[in-house]
Parts: structure tokens; sequence; C-alpha cells
């Protein structure tokens, strides 16, 4: 039993749901308790979808229990199919449902549906909702997918698109148009866009690009052995990414690489002046461990952060996310245990956060900026406008949406020179940096509070901060402060010192100057 | 007595016949009640001992994390649970010290069982009375059920509150006892307008904090401000307590039958009753009348969701002219709704359970101008062209009593008043 406020990954059905969601011509009937319908609303109200999804779920009750929960599936599943005519089905289990034990799979194909019926085995008690996605989308395709005759030209499938998925309906745009300008042209995009006919043709691609490996890498896998596909390992996020993925796909299919950067801006803003204020800002990066890899390359190697920690929700990932930190001569925290996240941020202090919605709120509660880069996914995740994070307009999409919870440079400048501006002090608050609402217990300018209350310790050691050094601490501009603090305590506890003075804070600082 | 409402002519539905159809239920699970149960009761924490989904239920109900380390969270069952039951509850008492250990503000600790706690028979109220006794007198434990195989939505709250009656302390003062979690406002103006005819005390369950003196008893005479708590009200009966049915206090209308049934309860003479109502009578007719006018001459489908159906059908036909085509409702408990029922006149189609596809068939084919269902179908709806009222809203916002009569008719109004104003076009 294992306490939880709040979740990084729903159940496995709702993977399941995210592939049938995303599909066209498949319908899931899922044996699940009345309550468990609540998952619609994550596609129709976070994703405004303007269709139930399409699944039937048995809802049954705690009088049908000891009489008749395996009839009550028999009957979902042949009206369900008398009223929505899907090409396939697929069916499972809920959590309770599998405590049960009616096992949908061997009642179903005994009820003579003339069409495919693929049963799902989804241990609720074990795994979570990326497994069931992977899981469900690998039975489709192992159920469906035939060796068929080749495409004359070169083509290939996308796969690992799913309803609810982090901005995967635009990175199949842009992964689209990245082949095309190679002259690959795309068979089939699954499972979200596809039909179980389409399924059945992607044998006929010359290779699989494996766009999410959180959903489809036992599918890629398997079709590399039975269809003789292989897959891209690149996940095309950042510039440096994608240039590595035209190169690979270029290596797979003997064409020429050609990535049209001409409307690539990411080097050039991050190496335009303003961006100085950028090096070496520290950021804590966590989500699934695709896009954490992504986004650690993207940090460092385009942006010029520091990465001062990084890990991921999904087990599956622990392995690759484990070494990726290894490389960045960090910790990996591998957990889904938001309160974990929250310590592990609360005591690394960093400047700014690369995370889910779930760190957005912890940014929000600690003061740092956040921006957000993978599922658990959000209503606002689902923008009206374009906005990929794969390929040339991904960068793009990657440097604006991050640079911008941070100050922009000249600003940051500007707040320097004025800070002891009447009009500029802490409490006024910088215009758009919603993670500073300014505290009004914080104003440096009222009445000092007894010394005992201005005590603070450092995370290990026990060091008192003087009311002057307090004092003088809250002149440094506030998105220095908490670097500035936690330099001077670490500073002060390595020499011994308990008390930090004004002179004790400016030595740390000229210690760490850079 | 003049302020009681007038029935209809041609006779109330509550001999109607209800269509009654067995299919997929499109609705939550009485868990979702905890999202605003736990708001009320500020000292209480909810521990939901259930699945994965469970929480992930939570977490979608609830919308937004607002709240950094919030007063509920959920016991996930692993597989090693699954094996033996007496693990489960050793590993629920482990669970419980490390929470209550971290939440030393804690005073009341709901277990709360799921579909897969009931379904593995887990028993909580062994470990809750185990763990009253352990934590006595600091924290108190009680249990009930959130569970989708036994409870819809709004039940959650009506098996927590019947979780608290039977714990309450014996009183045998005259006292009345308003029954219902409202928004605080919402409840001081109901205690307000009650105080003012004389009426009193006048308590409230949920109290917001424990250690209230609440206690009940034969002398105790209670109203519920919601329609969904029939087995609360069984419990309160068991103790001895007597209820005032009465209509709904929704609209200016149910409110007032709401108000006099009470006042006739505790002898208010008609002067007192008006002085104190004519005003925010008058305020809440206004407020009505103006909120209204997009409704007047449309008509409404209510799919089942939180019970509150019935009397907001009876509120819009009355109070904001408005024809309700089918009225559908999870449950209909008659010596409760009773008097909404006298209240609407015979017409709509009134419905008990569900079976979604065939619902959505019937309000396809009738078109209604609105239409008030779950998330799950509002924009699957909005995309065939129907205007719909999301209902869980309807849980959530302030609706009750006079004050907020108008508030109620704008929610409803909103999306018709949106359609109208978008002038979004057609496809080039």
């Amino acid at each position: 039993m294992k306490l939880t406020v709040w979740t990084y990954e729903g159940p496995p059905h709702v993977g399941a749901m995210r592939v049938a969601t995303g599909m066209t011509g498949l319908h899931y009937v899922l044996h699940a308790p009345q309550g468990d319908t609540y998952a619609d609303l994550l596609f129709t109200m976070i994703e405004r979808r303007d269709h139930r999804p399409p699944v039937t779920y048995t809802t049954f009750q705690a009088r049908d229990l000891g009489s008749d929960t395996a009839n009550l599936f028999k009957k979902s599943l042949e009206d369900a199919y008398a009223r929505y005519q899907p090409e396939a089905l697929i069916v499972g289990a809920s959590c309770t449902a599998e405590l049960i034990q009616d096992d949908p799979g061997g009642m179903s194909e005994t009820m003579g549906i003339p069409v495919p019926v693929i049963p799902l085995e989804l241990p609720s008690y074990q795994r979570k909702e990326n497994f069931g996605a992977d899981e469900t989308f690998f039975q489709i395709v192992r159920t469906l997918a035939k060796p068929v005759e080749r495409t004359q030209q070169i083509t290939c499938n996308l796969i690992g698109p799913t309803a609810l998925g982090f901005r995967h309906r635009d990175d199949i745009t842009e992964i689209t148009a990245l082949l095309s300008d190679m002259g690959i042209s795309v068979n089939v995009v699954a499972p979200m866009t596809s039909s179980p006919s389409d399924i059945a043709r992607m044998g006929a691609a010359h290779f699989n690009v494996l766009m999410y490996p959180e959903t489809a890498e036992s599918a890629a896998r398997w079709m590399e052995r039975e269809l003789d596909q292989p897959y891209t390992k690149t996940v095309p996020i950042g510039v440096g990414a994608t240039r590595d993925f035209v190169r690979e796909v270029a290596e797979i299919t003997g064409l020429d690489p050609y990535l049209d950067e001409s409307r690539l801006r990411l080097p050039w803003y991050s190496k335009s002046v303003d961006s100085t204020y950028l090096t070496g800002k520290r950021v804590f990066i966590f989500g699934d461990g695709t896009h954490v890899a992504a986004a650690a390359r993207v940090a460092r190697d385009e942006m010029g952060f520091e990465v001062v920690g990084l890990g991921c929700y999904n087990r599956e990932m622990a392995r690759p996310v484990r070494s990726l930190a290894k490389d960045y001569g960090v910790g990996a925290l591998i957990t889904d245990d938001y309160l974990e996240v929250e310590r592990s941020i609360e005591a690394l202090q960093p400047e700014m956060i690369l995370g889910t919605q779930m760190e957005r709120h912890i940014g929000k509660r600690l003061g740092i900026p956040c921006a957000v880069i993978s599922a658990p996914v959000h209503v606002q995740d689902f923008p009206a406008r374009y906005s990929p994070q794969m390929g040339i307009e991904g960068a793009n999409v990657l440097f604006d949406t991050w640079v911008h919870p941070l100050v922009m440079g000249l600003e940051e400048h500007l707040l320097h020179m004025f800070r002891d501006d009447f009009e500029f002090h802490d409490a006024a608050g910088p215009s758009h940096h919603g993670g500073h609402a300014p505290k009004a217990a914080n104003d440096a300018t009222s009445a000092p509070a007894p010394a005992a209350t201005e005590t603070k310790t450092a995370g290990d050691g026990c060091v008192i901060w003087l009311d002057d050094a307090e004092r003088e601490l809250k002149k440094i501009p506030f998105f220095v402060r908490g670097k500035a603090r936690r330099n001077t305590e670490t500073f002060a506890t390595e020499r011994g010192v308990s008390e930090i003075s004004v002179d004790t804070l400016y030595e740390a600082k000229a210690h760490y100057a850079r | 007595m003049n302020d009681l409402p007038r029935l209809p002519t041609s006779g109330g539905c509550r001999d109607e016949p209800i269509l009654k159809q067995r299919g997929q239920r499109e609705v939550f699970c009485g868990l979702t009640g905890i999202i605003w149960l736990h708001r009320k009761m500020q000292d209480a924490f909810f521990l939901v001992i259930g699945s994965r989904t469970c929480a992930h239920l939570l977490q979608s109900a609830a919308g937004v994390m607002i709240f950094a380390e919030p007063r509920f969270g959920t016991a996930i069952l692993e597989e090693s649970d699954l094996a033996g039951l007496a693990d489960a509850q050793t590993e629920l008492d482990k669970v419980v010290d490390q929470l209550l250990e971290r939440r030393t503000d804690i005073r009341q600790l709901f277990l709360v069982g799921s579909c897969p706690s009931e379904v593995i028979k887990l028993d909580l109220s062994r470990a809750a009375e185990r763990m009253t006794e352990k934590y006595a007198p600091s924290v108190r434990v009680l249990n009930f059920s959130g569970s989708g195989i036994e409870t819809t939505f709004t039940q959650g709250e009506d098996a927590c509150l019947a979780s608290m009656v039977p714990v309450l302390p014996e009183t045998d003062h005259r006292q009345l006892l308003l029954v219902g979690a409202l928004p605080d406002v919402v409840e001081e103006q109901a205690i307000s307008l009650l105080t003012q005819m004389g009426i009193g005390p006048v308590r409230v369950l949920p109290a917001p904090r424990a250690d209230s003196d609440l206690g009940v008893g034969a002398d105790t005479v209670f109203a519920l401000t919601q329609p969904f708590l029939g087995d609360t009200h069984a419990e309160l009966e068991r103790r001895g307590a007597r209820h005032i049915a009465a209509p709904f206090p929704f609209g200016e209308e149910g409110t007032t039958a709401w108000l006099r049934t009470i006042a006739n309860e505790f002898g208010v003479d008609d002067e007192t009753f008006e002085s104190v109502t004519a005003a925010p009578r008058a305020r809440a007719r206004k407020a009505i009348a103006q909120a209204s006018e997009s409704l007047r001459g449309k008509s409404v489908f209510f799919f089942p969701d939180s019970q509150l159906e019935i009397p907001l059908a009876r509120f819009l036909t009355r109070e904001c002219g408005m024809q309700a085509i089918e009225v559908g409702a999870p449950f209909i408990h008659k010596g409760i709704i009773g008097p909404d029922l006298d209240m609407l006149a015979q017409g709509p189609v009134l419905s008990e359970g569900q079976d979604v596809d065939l619902q959505l068939d019937r309000c396809r084919a009738a078109r209604p101008d609105l239409t008030v269902c779950g998330l799950g179908l509002a924009n699957p709806l909005e995309a065939e062209g129907l205007s719909t009222k999301w209902a869980i809203e309807l849980v959530f916002t302030p609706v009750h009593f006079y004050e907020q009569a108008g508030d109620l008719a704008g929610l409803f109004s909103r999306p018709l008043r949106r359609s109208d104003l978008l002038q979004l076009g057609v496809r080039a």
C-alpha cells in the first residue's frame, strides 16, 4: 500500500483509452464499475475533443457482483459492436474488474464477433498509464499488422502519438514535413490518426520513426523483428537531436541528409547578447524519460544552462535516465512521488524548473519559474496555435517557452541598476513574472522582526543570519537571492562560520564570482 | 401558510411513471464528493483505500492542483496487498501512522472505501474502530464507502455524513439541524434568515471542525439542504431526530417554501416571516427575471448526475419559463424529493438510472435548447450543435437560497447567451 497525493500517470486502462481515442474505427469495451467513466472527461475537457472516446464501460454495480457481471460484459460487447460497427475491438478490465476475474478476453473469443477482438491484459496493480498505452498499441499491431509489399518510394510510419499526448498533434505535422523535405512520405501515423485497416498496411513502410518510446517502443521492436522494419532511436527534440535524427534517417534509407534550417532561430537567439543572462542558469528537469533526456541536452548544449538535477516518473525509463544523469554529473531522481520531487527541488533551489504541470505548481509555491516540457497534460498543453516540440519549429518553441518565464536579459540588467528605486522594490514585483507574486510579509522595509524569527538555518548545518546581513540579502534582486542565500550558507558552513554577517555575504559573493 | 407554493392544476409528477433503463451509466462515483467535503471540514483528512484509478479520478475531478498537500490522498493497493487481507490491515495501519505523524493538524480521519477495497472486502469499519482507540482523543477515525459500485457522485457526501451521525453525542435540546455541505456564504445566509425569524439554535452537519459540540436527539428537527442525503436522513431518524420535508431551497419559490415549512414547525407568524423574507424575496425575483430572460420558452433536457435534477427542473420550469423534456436522475427518493415532484407539472419524461447511448438517442431526437450533462458529454454534444450546461458546476457553485437564485438562473442562461453572442460563421 502506498500513500499517494498526486499521480503523474493514470492507471493502465487510461493508456489503452489514449490509444483507442486517438484511432478511428476501433472500439474499446472496458469491464469497469460505474465511476470509471470519469476518464472520458480527460479527453473531452483537457483535449477539447468533440467526440466521446470510443469506449463502452460495463459500469457494473454492487448488486451485479454476486449475480452476473460476466453476462453484463457480453451484452455490453454485443451492444457496442451493433451500435458502433467498428473494424476491430479491444477488450479488457479496469482495476476493479481485474479482481472479479471475469476474463473479458476469453469471453469475447466465444461470442462470434465478426471483426478482430483484441484482448488486453493490463495489470492495474503493478503498471501504469504509459505501459497501458505501449502494451495496447503493441497488441493491436501484433494482431493486425501483416507483412505486405513495400511501397515503391521510401516511406515510413510515425509511431507513438496518442490522444492526450504532450504536443503530439503538432509534432506529427512537423516531422511529416521534415521527412517530406528528404523525399520520404509517411505511410501511416499510429496510433493517433490511424484505423485498424491502416494498421494492417503498416508493413508497407520501409522503416518506423519512433516518436515516443513511452507509447510505442514494444510495437517498434516487434515490427523490427517481424516486419523487418528498422526504427529510429533519436527523438528529434532540440537542434542537435533534430540534426542527429536527419543523419540517422539518412543512414537507414541511404538518402542524403537534408534539413531546411532557414526557419531555425534557436542557435542565433541563444548566441545573441540578450541571452548572455541565460549563462549557467541552474535548471532542474523532470518529466517522462524521453522529454527529460531531450530537454537536458537542449538545456546544457543549446541554452547554456547548468543542469543541477534531473529525473523521470516512469520507471520504464529509469535505466537510460540514470545513465544520462551520470553524463551530467548529477543524481537521477526516479520517482512517482510528487512530494519527493518537491523536496528535491526545494533542496536544490534551481533558478528554473523544466517539468510537468505538477512541477509548475511546485514552482509556483517555491517562487521558481517553470516551463512545461512533458505530460501529464493540462488544458494549457493543447494550445490553439501550432506549437510542436520536435524539429526546427519545435526548437524555436522550446527557446520561447523556456525563456518566457525568466526575466529578459536587458530587463535583468535594469533591475539591478534600479534595485533601490522607490518604484522598483521587491513588493512591486516584476511585470510578467508569474512565479513571484509578492508576499506582503516579506517587505524589506517593514520593521525588522525580532532576531529569533529572522534566524534561518541551512539544510544541514546550523547557520544564523544576522539582521544586517538579512537586510543586505533582501537588497539583492529576488531572482538571484535564492542562489546568494544558498551560496553564502554553503560558504559559511564550509568554513565553520555560524553567524552570517554582511562581510560573510560579500566574501561568499567574491568566492563564487564567475 | 399562503407562502406555500401553488401546485400545478394538472397534477404534479409524484405518481408519474418513471423510465428505468439499464446500460452504461456516465456518472462519477462517490469519491468525487471528497473534493468539496475536505474544503468544508477543515480538520478532516480523507484517505481513500483504492487503486491508481481512484487517485487519478480525484486529481482529474479536482481539475487543478491548488493545494500544496491536500487533505485527501489515496492509499494505493498493490499486488502484495491483494494477496492476503491480514497484510492489508497492517499496511493500512502503517500508512495511517505515517500520515498522522506528518499531519498533526488532523482531527478527523475518514477511511474511504473504493471499488477495489469493497470487492476484496477489506473491512474498513474494523480498521476505523481500531484506529479510533489508538488515536483517541486527538483523532476520530470514521469510515464510509465512496465506491462506484455503491455510490453515484453526490451519494459520497451522503455516505460521509451518514457515517458521522451514529457517533454524534446525544442531546435533548430542541434544535434545528441543517444537513448538507454548503459553501460558507450560503450557509451563513440561511442561518441568518432563520435566526431573524427567532428560530434557534440552528446547527449544521457537517460542522466545520470535529471539536464542535454538535449533538442529536429526539428534540432535534432537521432540514436537508441537498436532495441526495437519503442515508443521512435515515441515520438521523434512527437517532430520534425528525425530518421537515420541504421543497429544496433553489430559486425564490423553493427557498420561500423551504423556509416557510421550517418556520411553521417553529411557530413563526406570517408577519415575522414576511418582514424577514420580503426584501430578499424581491431581490431574488428581480435577479431571476433578469437572468432568465434568455431561458423563457426554451426547452431543457437533464442527464442524470447529482440528484439535483428534479428540484432544478422545478425551478427552471416554474420560475424561468422553461419546458422540461426529460429529467434524468441517478436515483429518485420520493420521501425526500416528493415535495419538489408535487410542484413539477406533468409532461417531462422522468428517468432514473441510465443507458447513456439510448438517452443520447432521445436527446438528439428532441434537440433541446439546453442540455444539462456531465463533462464527458458536454463538448461532444456542443459539437453536434446542442447547447450544454455542465452539471458539476451546479454542485461546486453557491446556488442555494435567495441571494444566489439569480446566479443559478445565470448558470443556465450563460451557455445560451454565449451561443447567441458568438458570430463564428461557417467554413469558407
